[in-house]
């Protein structure tokens, strides 16, 4: 023991007269751990929350999660809300991909009042949720590349979200919280700059992604950070509440949109991506493969895109548009009436669920019949999957904890709601 | 395809009293059960040989203050990725003894969930190893989804209920 050989007190020698000059024995070398703070602020974490690390030396051994820094009681605010204005507040959630939130939350409301939505308002919410889908996929797979020193990538494929903004701001004028779509429809018809924009980008983005693909898939560097980094079996996934890629990733084709699907989801062929470990490269490459699969669902769409109104015939429950409200009688009162909240909603509880860009996001409304919901619950599949997190990065270093966290994809708006 | 008229028939053959109110609003079969009996029935949906009903979507609680003895409800929703049936479970409390079991045993995800309703309603779930506020910070001394804390000022008289609805 080097402990043993360093204590040069002079010990049971005949003749000598001072003490042993450690009365304790050799020196003991306490394993230590150290404690690491992770966030809240960490550029790596992308979103406000903690992490504490217990590290005994590189190696993590446990952690713990606190979340909450950006609650904003949105279960709460929507119990005074009339349901149109909701909408702003799914925006906020997941806001890499706000499209998805708002087309579900229509959804949720559509089923609760029995409104059937016309298949071409069906069909262009289809491209928008599906061009959500890609961008909430690209800043994930972007920004793990980020987060394994691997800057390049991201830089390409950021112009395509730029890109895909742009035809938000089309469609809805708005670029992040975008508010899209009405309760019975869409707000207004895809607009023909719309239409050349998305056509524009079913053109330019398969070459943007492959050579996405070509800078990751295949690379030694990258594959060495991410091969069997933050594996999960699929029971252990399952049992945790995983959704979406990060639980097909694990080799589950549990996707929403094939097993009940809504919107017309049905009349698209498209497969599921599914990995087999899933590990962080499994994670990323369901991401990249649902990005093709979104961009053949979008190409459907887009050639099969009906013909008719883009919102339902439900005058009681869509605003009406607003030359309308000026000169006709009925128009203002149904304006009037909805902008007050003063529709007759049906007493009742609804359970919506759509596939969002991190996978089951659902909605749970109770309804007693007045102006706001009684009760508005969000199944936010974030918030249900991060409770993995230190379950997957036990035993790793603190860099494969960071791409672990990339690859599943947390967002902090999501998390916290 | 289950149908809900067919998991309903078992589920009163195999728990008798214990299960009632069955209801499928919007095609969801949704039934309630007692605080006393939540864990089996969820272990039993889990692990019929059939239904599989292994997925634990969500956890949460709706307050209902008006509704004598049952002021609190546990909502459970499963969902049979074999099948594709989903389910819902309804567990009333009385305010006076909101507690109700976890059932961290059987979903490793229920965690969060339970964290959650306890954090927004103040639900304790009894066996739960680490009850603590999660979103909110630990400090507060109240649960803010319960209808008692109004969240707007009640004082104000622009926006009164009686005039506006809820």
């Amino acid at each position: 023991m080097i402990s043993e050989e360093l204590d040069i007190a002079p010990k049971n020698v005949p003749g000598n007269d001072l003490p042993a000059r450690n009365d304790n024995g050799p020196v003991q070398y306490v394993n230590e751990l150290t404690t690491l703070n992770l966030g809240p602020t960490h550029p790596a974490t992308h979103g406000i929350f903690q992490n504490i690390l217990q590290m005994d030396g590189e190696k993590i051994v446990s952690s713990e999660q606190t979340i909450g820094y950006i609650h904003r009681a949105f279960e709460k605010i929507a119990e005074r809300r009339p349901f149109y204005q909701i909408t702003t507040l799914t925006d906020r959630m997941n806001y890499c991909s706000s499209p998805i939130n708002n087309m579900g939350w229509h959804m949720t409301v559509e089923k609760l009042l029995g409104i059937d939505v016309p298949k071409r308002a069906q069909y262009i919410r289809v491209i928008l949720m599906e061009l959500a889908r890609i961008s909430d996929h690209l800043i994930c797979n972007g920004i793990l590349g980020v987060d394994a020193g691997a800057f390049t990538g991201f830089l390409y494929i950021y112009q395509e979200r730029e890109n895909i903004y742009d035809i938000y701001e089309e469609v809805c004028g708005a670029r992040l919280t975008t508010n899209m779509g009405r309760i019975g429809g869409m707000e207004r018809d895809l607009s023909p700059t719309a239409i050349r924009k998305i056509k524009e980008l079913l053109v330019r983005f398969p070459k943007v992604l492959t050579e996405f693909e070509n800078l990751f898939n295949r690379n030694r560097i990258f594959m060495d950070r991410v091969v069997n980094v933050g594996g999960i079996s699929a029971e252990r996934a399952l049992s945790y509440g995983f959704t979406g890629p990060n639980l097909r990733a694990a080799g589950v084709d549990y996707d929403v949109r094939v097993m009940n699907p809504y919107s017309s989801y049905q009349d698209f062929e498209f497969d599921i991506p599914v990995g087999q470990s899933g590990d962080t490269y499994d994670r990323f490459m369901v991401r990249n493969g649902e990005m093709w699969q979104s961009l053949r669902i979008i190409e459907q769409a887009l050639n099969n895109l009906p013909e008719g109104p883009y919102y339902a015939d439900a005058p009681q429950y869509y605003l009406p548009p607003k030359q309308e409200v000026y000169k006709n009688m009925e128009a203002l009162i149904y304006h009037f009436k909805i902008v007050m909240g003063e529709i007759d909603a049906p007493v009742g509880e609804v359970y919506h669920a759509v596939e969002g860009g991190n996978g089951e996001l659902g909605f749970y409304l109770i309804s007693d019949g007045g102006r706001t919901p009684y009760r508005l619950h969000f199944r936010r599949p974030c918030f249900i999957y991060y409770q993995a997190y230190p379950e997957m990065c036990k035993g790793l270093t603190l860099s494969d904890a960071i791409v672990i966290m990339s690859s599943m994809n947390v967002i902090a708006g999501e998390l916290d709601a | 395809m289950l149908t809900n008229e067919e998991v309903a028939q078992t589920l009163i053959q195999q728990f008798g009293e214990t299960v009632s109110d069955f209801d499928d609003p919007y095609d969801l079969l949704t039934f309630s059960t007692s605080r006393d009996h939540i864990v089996e029935v969820v272990q039993y949906l889990r692990d019929h040989p059939v239904y599989q009903v292994g997925f634990l979507t969500d956890v949460t609680a709706v307050h209902y203050p008006d509704s004598v003895g049952k002021e609190f409800c546990v909502v459970y929703h499963m969902h049979s990725l074999t099948n594709n049936f989903r389910i819902r479970i309804k567990v009333y409390l009385q305010a006076d003894d909101v507690h109700i079991p976890t059932i961290i045993p059987l979903f490793a995800g229920a965690n969060w969930m339970e964290r959650e309703t306890f954090d927004l309603f103040g639900i304790s779930f009894d066996g739960h190893p680490d009850l603590r506020r999660i979103l909110n910070m630990e400090e507060m001394d109240y649960h803010p989804m319960r209808k008692q804390y109004p969240l707007e000022d009640e004082t104000r008289e622009d926006k009164i209920d009686a005039l506006f609805g809820r």
